[in-house]
């Protein structure tokens, strides 16, 4: 009951905050905060849940993002029309790197996702189809509501919004169905799980493929709220990283860790990126380098592992902490 | 053979030298310790920092930057084994690969925000002209980068093989608690293989420096080089390595002359993710 009071009151500050902070800065930055959510959860099924850590996330998030473009700027439809396109190549792309890389230790896993999305990039670079170094652009004025071009970041927001629910809900769905439990045995020990009979290397590939799909759709919106994309913005290591950092830091492996280190670093890099200017750009991946470094070092379950864990200090013996998920003798 | 197309495979193997020198670094570390270093990319790219400020600090060449590097990387390597290494092996993979993916960032960027983003070059004539060979014009640079890299990368191939410090780190690769019972540190000797794996890349980079632009993002291409090496020559294995720095070096150089040079990186990344697919033990890897 008390679960739900939290959630009402949550869910009503999270509906009421573009109208409580109106002025299009901070409309803006409630926008990007549920973008990059919708990114980092997309990632968290994959990264926190399977325990797979793509570091190549973006070639996910440029699939859509080029996708959506390359829709208007070709073919004269709506953006919209590419979202599906961008779907079904993530989800090709994800199945090409995730088949034999699952199968071998998680090094390997990284290590292609990284090399994919490098390609991608120089791929997309040398291709005048998707407009080469230059990028492909949105159209410049809505034609029609199907465009999703707006001035304002109010429409954005909630539409944003609305695909972060159904992000959250698929996740939530998934961790509390057959594959969210082979998922956790999986994490915990993979050989256990495969001697109990759990297909290890599918049940992680179903979830890198949903994961990729997933942060397609979020390259998509990106795409349609900037009306511009670039191999830089659209596939540049950057996006990948602030990508993971978010999920990282929130709480990878929890349903509302990514939306929690998207509340925090969006916030940060906008202001930072306000007060340094240009110099501030370096200076923001280099606090994020730390922050990852940190958490890798002293709290790989982040920042909500941390307060579920302070939460429950005081009620529980030292011993009960100390030693968690190990049964006692009644 | 037609001059030009041999000039091209003799800058190839020059140049995989050299790839071969910083990869064996990579595979040390993850033969012994079964972790991959993300910042890898980024250490070379430290390496030929040091060679820039001590040209322009002391206006030396490589004699001076490369051993100085060496130095200043396997001190690193030792810092960043105790400070985090040796902590996030105990932890979740999630820990292991964001430790030193973070660290990559941490120094890429401390690089770019204090150096800039811009292309530096060493002077073209730091070390020697160019001269012929066999009717090959080699540039003096690549010579000695190429035929250093292949030394020392023989000389640890020995370091491993033939010493007893080499032993004794096979020992702790083998099994690390058996190894303590005989006597050995596995702490120590993982932080001499941290430091011997950095300082290998220092080099790496100091001579590299001589013949490329030098700019903090150069790590990150340098890291997938590494990777696409270490996974061709099986992980753990400097021979292997060595082979399949050479002949990355030679399928670069060739698809840079046949298909452009826009196209190299390309070709060398469609080759990681086929040999994913097809042969992830490597080439000399068994099955």
């Amino acid at each position: 009951m008390r679960r739900f009071v939290w959630a009402s009151v949550a869910l009503a500050l999270v509906l009421a905050y573009p109208l409580v902070f109106s002025s299009p800065f901070q409309q803006r930055l409630g926008a990007l905060v549920l973008l990059y959510a919708i990114a980092a959860s997309a990632w968290n099924i994959v990264g926190g849940y399977a325990g797979q850590v793509s570091v190549g996330h973006v070639v996910f998030f440029g699939c859509g993002a080029y996708s959506a473009m390359a829709a208007y700027a070709h073919f004269g439809l709506s953006p919209l029309v590419g979202i599906p396109v961008g779907i079904v190549i993530s989800v090709a792309i994800s199945a090409v790197v995730g088949v034999p890389t699952l199968r071998l230790s998680g090094h390997y896993f990284s290590m292609a996702t990284i090399a994919v999305a490098e390609l991608a990039r120089l791929i997309v670079t040398n291709t005048d189809y998707l407009g080469a170094g230059v990028g492909l652009s949105g159209p410049t004025v809505p034609r029609n509501i199907f465009d999703l071009s707006f001035i304002s970041a109010l429409p954005y927001y909630y539409l944003f919004l609305a695909v972060l629910a159904i992000t959250l809900g698929i996740t939530w769905w998934m961790a509390s169905n057959r594959m969210g439990f082979y998922l956790r045995a999986i994490r915990d020990s993979e050989r256990a799980a495969r001697s109990l009979g759990a297909p290890a290397s599918r049940t992680k590939l179903y979830a890198f493929m949903l994961s990729a799909g997933l942060t397609s759709v979020a390259g998509a919106l990106y795409a349609m709220m900037f009306g511009f994309i670039d191999p830089e913005s659209g596939l540049g290591i950057l996006i990948s990283v602030k990508i993971l950092i978010m999920a990282a830091l929130g709480g990878a492996g929890l349903l509302f860790g990514p939306l929690v280190g998207a509340a925090i670093l969006v916030p940060l890099e906008e202001i930072s990126n306000n007060l340094l200017g240009g110099k501030g750009a370096g200076l923001t991946f280099v606090v994020y380098g730390a922050i990852i470094v940190l958490i890798a070092r002293f709290q790989p379950g982040g920042i909500l592992t941390l307060i579920k864990r302070l939460w429950a200090r005081p009620r529980k013996t030292p011993t009960a902490i100390a030693v968690p998920g190990a049964s006692h003798a009644p | 053979m037609s001059t030009i197309l041999a000039q091209v495979i003799v800058g190839g193997l020059l140049l995989g030298a050299i790839y071969a020198l910083f990869s064996s670094g990579l595979t040390l570390v993850w033969g012994m310790m079964n972790i991959v270093n993300f910042a890898h990319g980024d250490f070379v790219m430290l390496g030929m920092y040091v060679a820039y400020v001590v040209w322009s600090l002391f206006g030396a060449g490589p004699l001076l930057g490369a051993p100085l590097a060496a130095l200043l990387l396997a001190t690193v390597g030792i810092v960043v084994y105790f400070g985090l290494i040796r902590e996030i092996m105990k932890g979740p993979m999630l820990a292991q690969i964001l430790g030193t993916f973070g660290l990559a960032l941490l120094l890429r960027y401390s690089a770019f925000w204090w150096f800039g983003a811009n292309f530096l070059t060493l002077p073209e004539n730091i070390v020697g002209g160019t001269f012929d060979i066999l009717g090959l014009r080699i540039q003096a640079s690549r010579l000695l980068a190429g035929v250093v890299a292949l030394l020392v990368t023989l000389g640890l191939h020995l370091l491993l093989t033939r010493t007893s410090l080499g032993s004794k780190m096979l020992a702790v690769a083998e099994d690390s608690t058996a190894a303590q019972l005989m006597g050995i540190r596995p702490d120590t000797m993982q932080a001499i293989a941290w430091a011997i794996a950095a300082g290998a890349t220092g080099i790496a980079g100091a001579l590299i420096a001589t013949f490329f632009y030098i700019v903090p993002t150069v790590g990150e291409t340098l890291a997938i080089v590494a990777f696409v090496t270490v996974s061709l020559g099986g992980f753990g294995s400097v021979p292997g390595a060595l082979m399949a720095g050479l002949l990355i070096g030679v399928i670069e150089s060739l698809s840079a002359y046949l298909i452009g040079a826009v196209y190299k990186d390309i070709v060398v990344y469609s080759l990681f993710l086929g040999f994913l697919w097809f042969r992830p033990q490597g080439l000399m890897g068994k099955s």
